[in-house]
């Protein structure tokens, strides 16, 4: 690493090269200068939401896809959403003022008898990193815990994690729940944790098994814009 | 007492255990239970678990203390009790062991904190060794024979628990978790294992790979030690295959003679110590025990022979012969 030739000064590039710069620095980790660059966009006139989607949103992608390939790992990937979230805390109060569209939220939480909660946070952060806002419930969660938040939160994605082969049969129970009280065509389920796999994921009735983390934000991606095109054609 | 390098020295294999958890939910633990409070409120089920592997032929148990930090307690609200029941862990082992038939070593179980360490998470290293140090001392109270750090998943977790254990001077052995497309959920590779533990100033008596996906990925990772050049005797214990969803119930598919089949394949892939994991019960073991004994050592298996006897990979490659940590372009600086 040379010293000067490198320097780069973020107010003297020109709108794409700083997005691009954006993601280079997203995919570092470099949160200071997320922070100084989403506020360089704002000044220029851009709109919060599409520093959201454009810069910050487009750039956690490439993480994620990177991730999802195995050529970043989990301690990358959490810099890189903490970077994420540093933009995000100054677009936030923003994007509410301005009543800008918003990518879909999510209650998530460990089921039941399980204490593990590495995963789920894995999954709440780069959720977060992606432009969701996230309702963490924390561990051990019995079905009222799950249907209050989705009510009162008003919810698109109801995530579930269990990393005990004992615990993961409570997901059914929950998602069956949801049915019984005709909520269940209301909320996307994800399911994941490390014991769980595509075909457990069917045999519960979830919307889709979700790998990893990244897997978890692409997933939520596409049946959030499936339930947009559904609203739009409705 | 039992020597695990003097036995080491003398046998060509030693038996470990198999599954702590998926054995005690048999014996009636509840969902979100702590399972180490049993080893106060049910010392007769925890020796259960223990002469079950005793009796099924393991050379060394875990002790039943894998959540017994003060990190993993606090989600019961029991981290005051941490010398308590690590000690109570300890003493129902060497109880089991002393009254063995055969030498048996109890290893003191120690697991992840299940916190993130800086500089990705909020675990300062300080933090962590203390927490690793007040298990591991406990445990050495009461009595194991040598500690077992295992299911690490991060470098740094693994150094600050190797630091606490220096602090004991006990002998001791780790296992990292490589269930990530070959590598830990960290990104650790099987070499990059092999590098970590040749850095640290007090060396474990053996390391290895535990739990993971299947008993497939798990050998591959033995054969990724060897050849990333281990010069320490090597740890294998993998899960009874991959747990399947059915009639509402959830069971691992490896059957005792799929493990009987592993462990022969990890002992000639260059694992010393072989053992199961999730999923692994006494008649698992049984069987493991009768084909190590009853067959010879044989040539290190082709990858496609452990695939053919025991299933497929999880993922294409295990990782090693990448980068590291690839840089997409060069590292930018701003004035």
């Amino acid at each position: 690493m040379s010293d000067e030739e490198d320097d780069i000064i973020l107010s003297e590039l020109d709108d794409d090269e700083l997005v691009q710069q954006m993601f280079d620095d997203l995919y570092d980790g470099m949160k200071e200068e997320i922070e100084e660059a989403v506020h360089i966009l704002l000044d220029r006139g851009w709109m919060p939401y599409d520093i959201l989607t454009k810069a910050l949103v487009e750039g956690m992608r490439i993480v994620g896809i990177d991730f999802r390939d195995g050529i970043l790992f989990v301690p990358e990937v959490l810099l890189a959403a903490n970077a994420m979230k540093g933009g995000m805390g100054i677009l936030k109060p923003l994007l509410a003022e301005t009543g800008a569209p918003r990518l879909g939220k999510m209650v998530i939480g460990t089921v039941k008898g399980d204490i593990h909660d590495i995963g789920k946070n894995l999954v709440s952060m780069m959720m977060e990193g992606a432009g969701f806002e996230v309702v963490d419930l924390g561990i051990n969660n019995p079905v009222e815990n799950y249907i209050d938040a989705l009510e009162k939160e008003d919810a698109d994605i109801l995530g579930m994690s269990a990393l005990l082969t004992t615990t993961m049969p409570y997901m059914k129970v929950v998602i069956d729940t949801l049915v019984e009280k005709g909520m269940r065509e209301d909320y996307i389920v994800l399911v994941g944790g490390a014991p769980l796999n595509e075909e457990f994921g069917k045999a519960i009735g979830a919307n889709a098994y979700c790998r990893d983390a990244a897997v978890a934000v692409e997933t939520a991606k596409d049946f959030m814009a499936r339930k947009h095109n559904q609203m739009a054609s409705a | 007492m039992t020597d695990l390098a003097t036995l080491m020295a003398e046998r060509d294999w030693i038996l470990a255990d198999g599954a702590t958890g998926t054995n005690l939910f048999a014996m009636g633990l509840e969902a979100g239970e702590a399972p180490e409070l049993w080893n106060v409120d049910e010392p007769e089920k925890v020796l259960t678990l223990y002469r079950s592997a005793v009796e099924a032929g393991a050379d060394l148990f875990l002790t039943n203390s894998f959540g017994g930090t003060s990190a993993r307690l606090k989600l019961h609200n029991a981290q005051s009790r941490v010398r308590e029941l690590n000690i109570a862990a300890a003493k129902l082992g060497r109880q089991v062991a002393d009254a063995a038939d055969h030498p048996v070593v109890v290893a003191g179980s120690m697991g992840p904190t299940g916190d993130l360490m800086e500089p990705v998470g909020t675990l300062s290293h300080a933090d962590a060794v203390e927490i690793f140090a007040e298990q591991a001392e406990a445990l050495m109270e009461g009595g194991v024979d040598v500690l077992w750090l295992e299911t690490i998943s991060a470098p740094e977790e693994l150094a600050a628990a190797a630091e606490a254990i220096a602090r004991t001077g006990a002998p001791w052995c780790c296992t990292m978790s490589f269930d990530t497309a070959g590598r830990t959920m960290m990104g650790v590779t099987s070499t990059a294992m092999v590098e970590l533990v040749n850095n640290l100033p007090n060396k474990p008596l053996a390391f290895g790979a535990n739990c993971g996906v299947g008993a497939s990925d798990l050998l591959r990772t033995v054969q990724g030690f060897v050849d990333g050049n281990a010069s320490l005797p090597l740890i294998a214990k993998g899960n009874a295959g991959i747990p399947k969803f059915k009639d509402g119930h959830v069971h691992y598919d490896g059957t005792p003679e799929l493990m009987g089949d592993y462990a022969v394949l990890a002992r000639d892939s260059g694992a010393k110590i072989v053992g199961g994991c999730c999923g692994t019960m006494p008649e698992h073991l049984r069987v493991m025990r009768d084909r190590l004994t009853t067959t010879s050592p044989g040539p290190r298996p082709p990858l496609e022979e452990i695939t053919s006897r025991l299933g497929a990979f999880s993922s294409d490659t295990d990782g090693t012969g990448q980068a590291l940590s690839p840089a997409r372009r060069p590292r930018r600086r701003r004035a």
